[in-house]
């Protein structure tokens, strides 16, 4: 009797006194950006170009890590206060500024409350006016690679693909069909078409599809948006 | 009497009493041996060395668990909790690291180890002299295994000790390039190895053998980092913790060379292939469980004992389904046909295993063997195939039956029998060491591991375990070293010289013209030869191969049979070879075998490398800990 009143004491203080007080309140600042070159967007592959946040002034120099959504949107919900945002050296289809050693150079956010950041990158590349089209079941994309880095840093293009799949996440990691056209092969750049024909997906009546190009001694190949198109 | 004894007893007390208070509480312990206690005595030596030779490191290992040798498709792993390896599609960055600080405890044991050794003034010189040359081979060897992970890590090389002044900073070391660790293994090498006895029948000690098989392996590993790292630039870092310039090609492979060959110039003792069994699978089979002085081979192995407090599980985990004697504990490591196509004809060849003739009908077979005929017998020596041998019975591996119309008839377990369409009987439909799709701790593949396996009676056992040992450098490797590093240099003739021997003890008689020594040719000789040995991923990160290899592209049955024995081929699923017997009393083919090429149904994922993962993530705890240490680059 004596024990059970005890543990009902225990069980009693343990209730009233349980952490309330002492709890953080979850981050609630959201800070949401975009791959941006010159206002038009970055396309990149799902969780593929990851970027890194440090709050400093803690002590610890450990990052907060996440990746860019294919469509170049990033988003975090964080506490307020000073943020250094990177882009790790050798990620994503574009150059990140450096500093003179050699380190990713960093972009300060101080956050208070929500907001949206333009992250500008330089791409290698930006694929223009691109258009995918379905004529009797051959898909036919047709675009053009804009090379925007002409510098010592300029990198040729190793092949240029299609990926077709049946969601929206239609990219290099196990696409439903793709086709691809290697970089010597391309005679005009400003005029490249792929041909594929379009892969069985009934009872699903469209597919996703989606441009890329694989650049020279990138990891991350750089995209197009992707587009719906009806079977 | 009594007043003799009240005065005695208070001068007694005095007398007793009369300690310096400073040193009241200073008695020796009785549970602990001072070091100075311990390094007065080669036995009590011997027994730290043990536990250091205990907390060396390897990839793959007998004690690191079966699981340890799966991965990268060169096998599948049939276990319901392991099928991960096969449905994940890529590789953390962290992964293949080390713990930080395990490792760096370990580094302080060897430093104190080392230091004590040379401090001890009651050993005799030799003693003292071998064990300092041992704690120091140990130390390089695991610096090694750091670098082939990480690339240049803080080199270390005294005991570290806090002053707590409240300023741990003068503690943190930044990391060595990466050349440097591969420097140190290399000079540490040639500066002890005349102190390590040189004898052939000394394994699981350091010795000079040892010293020279690991300083060939470093600096091969260094020169091949060195001249393929050009191939991948992104993947280095500016201070040189991550790659090594090519100029320092040629320096290493020459170094690699002259180790190899004192080794194999006899001066660190007589070692020698292993070719006593006049069959050659089975003699290559007896190199990884013959632990007699016949096997002179092997160079510096991790022993273990039965009934010693020292075995592992290998067998009990990849034994057979129907011969385990443990009731289903079998069958995980499965190696994969991508693995098994690899092995050459015995005409110096590449073909897949043929399956269908040209017009794309089945070939049957009389013996379920037969198809494998006419091979490298190291495929034999390291696959049990089907309807080959293991401990004295044969192994049921079969897939059901092929039907007149083409269509298959099998159950989901051997024990379900059925009646074969036209008869009443049932009999059994599958083999009872599988394959069935989706179940586990049969094969999967069509395909047990030999190489490790135990043949003793018992070792299946949990409680017995086995004892067969882990073999860390043995000589076909050292011929393998020195064949790729006179190859990069250019010495063709050298090359041929070495690798013809591994090749002629394989069965693979006609010798490679120096014409016929090609890049691929090195990259397939070590696969076939070195399997399950836990060189794949270095020999794979160190060509920098391992993204063209591991393109996280799905491999299809096209990509399977062709581009065999190139270097580059893609391998980023494995795939099985089933059997089955066919079924059509009509036709004179009745009973005979065919085959199918199947991916096993839990291979959902792909091998997918990226360059973030040619060195592994240092982690963010250790970093903060010690902000001199960079990040690895692609990460």
């Amino acid at each position: 009797m004596k024990s059970l009143s005890y543990s009902l004491l225990a069980g009693v203080m343990l209730t009233a006194f349980a952490c309330k007080k002492d709890n953080y309140a979850p981050p609630s600042s959201s800070l949401t950006g975009t791959l941006l070159y010159k206002g038009d967007t970055v396309g990149v592959e799902y969780n593929q170009v990851p970027y890194q946040l440090y709050q400093f002034g803690f002590g610890k120099t450990g990052s907060i890590d996440g990746t860019f959504a294919p469509d170049g949107n990033m988003s975090q919900l964080l506490f307020n206060g000073n943020y250094k945002f990177i882009i790790p050296n050798g990620q994503g289809p574009f150059m990140w500024p450096q500093t003179p050693a050699g380190a990713p150079d960093s972009l300060s956010i101080t956050m208070n409350g929500s907001q949206h950041i333009n992250i500008e990158v330089t791409p290698f590349y930006m694929i223009r006016n691109a258009k995918i089209t379905n004529s009797g079941g051959t898909l036919t994309a047709n675009f053009k690679a804009e090379q925007i880095i002409t510098d010592a840093n300029a990198k040729g293009i190793e092949r240029v693909v299609l990926f077709v799949d049946k969601t929206q996440f239609a990219s290099n990691a196990n696409p439903l069909a793709s086709a691809s056209i290697n970089g010597g092969d391309i005679t005009d750049p400003n005029n490249i078409t792929i041909t594929l024909a379009a892969p069985n997906v009934a009872p699903q009546k469209y597919v996703f599809a989606r441009i890329a190009v694989k650049i020279q001694g990138v990891e991350d190949l750089l995209y197009g948006s992707v587009q719906q198109i009806p079977l | 009497m009594k007043k003799i004894l009240f005065i005695a007893l208070p001068v007694m007390a005095l007398f007793a009493g009369c300690k310096k208070e400073s040193e009241f509480l200073d008695i020796p312990p009785i549970q602990v041996l001072p070091s100075d206690v311990t390094f007065s005595d080669p036995a009590l030596v011997l027994a730290v060395a043990g536990d250091l030779y205990n907390r060396q490191l390897d990839f793959s290992g007998l004690d690191n668990g079966w699981s340890s040798f799966t991965d990268f498709s060169e096998s599948f792993p049939s276990e319901n909790g392991s099928y991960f390896y096969v449905n994940r599609t890529g590789w953390d960055y962290s992964q293949w690291g080390v713990n930080w600080s395990d490792a760096y405890h370990y580094i302080r044991d060897l430093n104190l180890f080392i230091q004590r050794d040379s401090a001890s003034k009651e050993l005799t010189a030799d003693d003292k002299k071998r064990f300092l040359a041992e704690g120091r081979f140990l130390r390089a060897n695991f610096y090694f295994e750091m670098a082939k992970r990480m690339g240049g890590v803080p080199l270390i090389l005294t005991p570290l000790d806090y002053d707590f002044k409240g300023d741990p900073s003068y503690l943190q070391s930044a990391r060595a390039k990466e050349s440097d660790i591969y420097d140190f293994v290399i000079s540490e090498a040639e500066a002890i190895k005349n102190d390590l006895p040189a004898d052939v029948n000394e394994k699981s000690r350091a010795t000079k053998g040892a010293a020279l098989a690991m300083e060939a392996r470093a600096a091969l590993y260094a020169g091949s980092i060195a001249k393929y790292g050009a191939n991948t630039p992104a993947v280095s870092l500016p201070g040189g913790e991550v790659g090594i310039p090519s100029s320092k090609a040629a320096d290493y492979y020459q170094k690699a060379l002259k180790a190899a060959q004192s080794l194999i110039n006899g001066e660190a003792g007589a070692y020698k292939l292993y070719q006593v069994l006049p069959n050659l699978a089975d003699n290559f089979t007896a190199i990884f469980l013959d632990k007699s002085s016949v096997n002179q081979e092997s160079i510096f192995i991790e022993d273990f004992k039965v009934n010693g407090g020292k075995t592992h599980a290998f067998t009990t985990n990849d034994q057979p389904y129907s011969f385990s004697d443990e009731g289903g504990d079998a069958g995980r490591l499965n190696p994969s046909l991508n693995f098994v196509e690899a092995f050459e004809k015995l005409d110096n060849t590449y073909a897949p295993l043929p399956t269908v003739d040209g017009a794309g009908n089945p070939i049957y077979y009389d013996t379920l063997q037969k198809i494998f005929a006419g091979r490298d017998a190291r495929l034999e020596g390291t696959v049990i195939i089907p309807g080959s041998k293991f401990k004295g019975n044969t192994v049921d591996i079969w897939a059901g039956y092929v039907l007149a119309d083409g269509s298959i008839f099998t159950s989901d377990n051997a024990t379900n029998q059925k009646p074969l369409p036209g008869t009443t009987t049932p009999i059994q439909v599958v083999g009872n060491d599988g394959p069935i799709g989706g179940l586990e701790l049969r094969t999967q593949s069509g395909f047990y591991i030999r190489k490790w396996l135990d043949p003793q009676v018992g070792s299946g056992r949990r409680g017995r375990g086995s004892d067969v040992a882990f073999i860390r450098y043995r000589f076909a490797e050292v011929l393998l070293n020195a064949a790729e590093a006179a190859f990069e240099l250019g010495d063709m003739n050298t090359a041929a010289l070495y690798m013809n021997q591994v090749r002629a003890r394989a069965g693979l008689t006609i010798p490679l013209t120096t014409g016929e020594i090609t890049f691929d040719r090195i990259v397939h000789e070590r696969r076939v030869e070195l399997a399950f040995e836990g060189h794949q991923l270095y020999d794979m990160k160190r060509w920098r191969l391992a993204t063209a290899v591991w393109d996280g592209t799905p491999t299809s049955k096209a990509d399977l049979l062709s581009n065999i024995g190139s270097a580059t081929k893609k391998s980023t699923q494995p795939w099985g070879l089933w059997p089955y017997k066919y079924y059509n009393p009509g036709s004179p083919n009745n009973g005979k075998w065919l085959y199918k090429e199947v991916l096993p149904s839990p291979v959902t994922g792909v091998n997918r490398f990226q360059l973030g993962n040619y060195y592994s993530f240092i982690g963010d705890d250790v970093r903060s800990a010690n902000p001199k240490i960079v990040r690895q680059p692609n990460q």
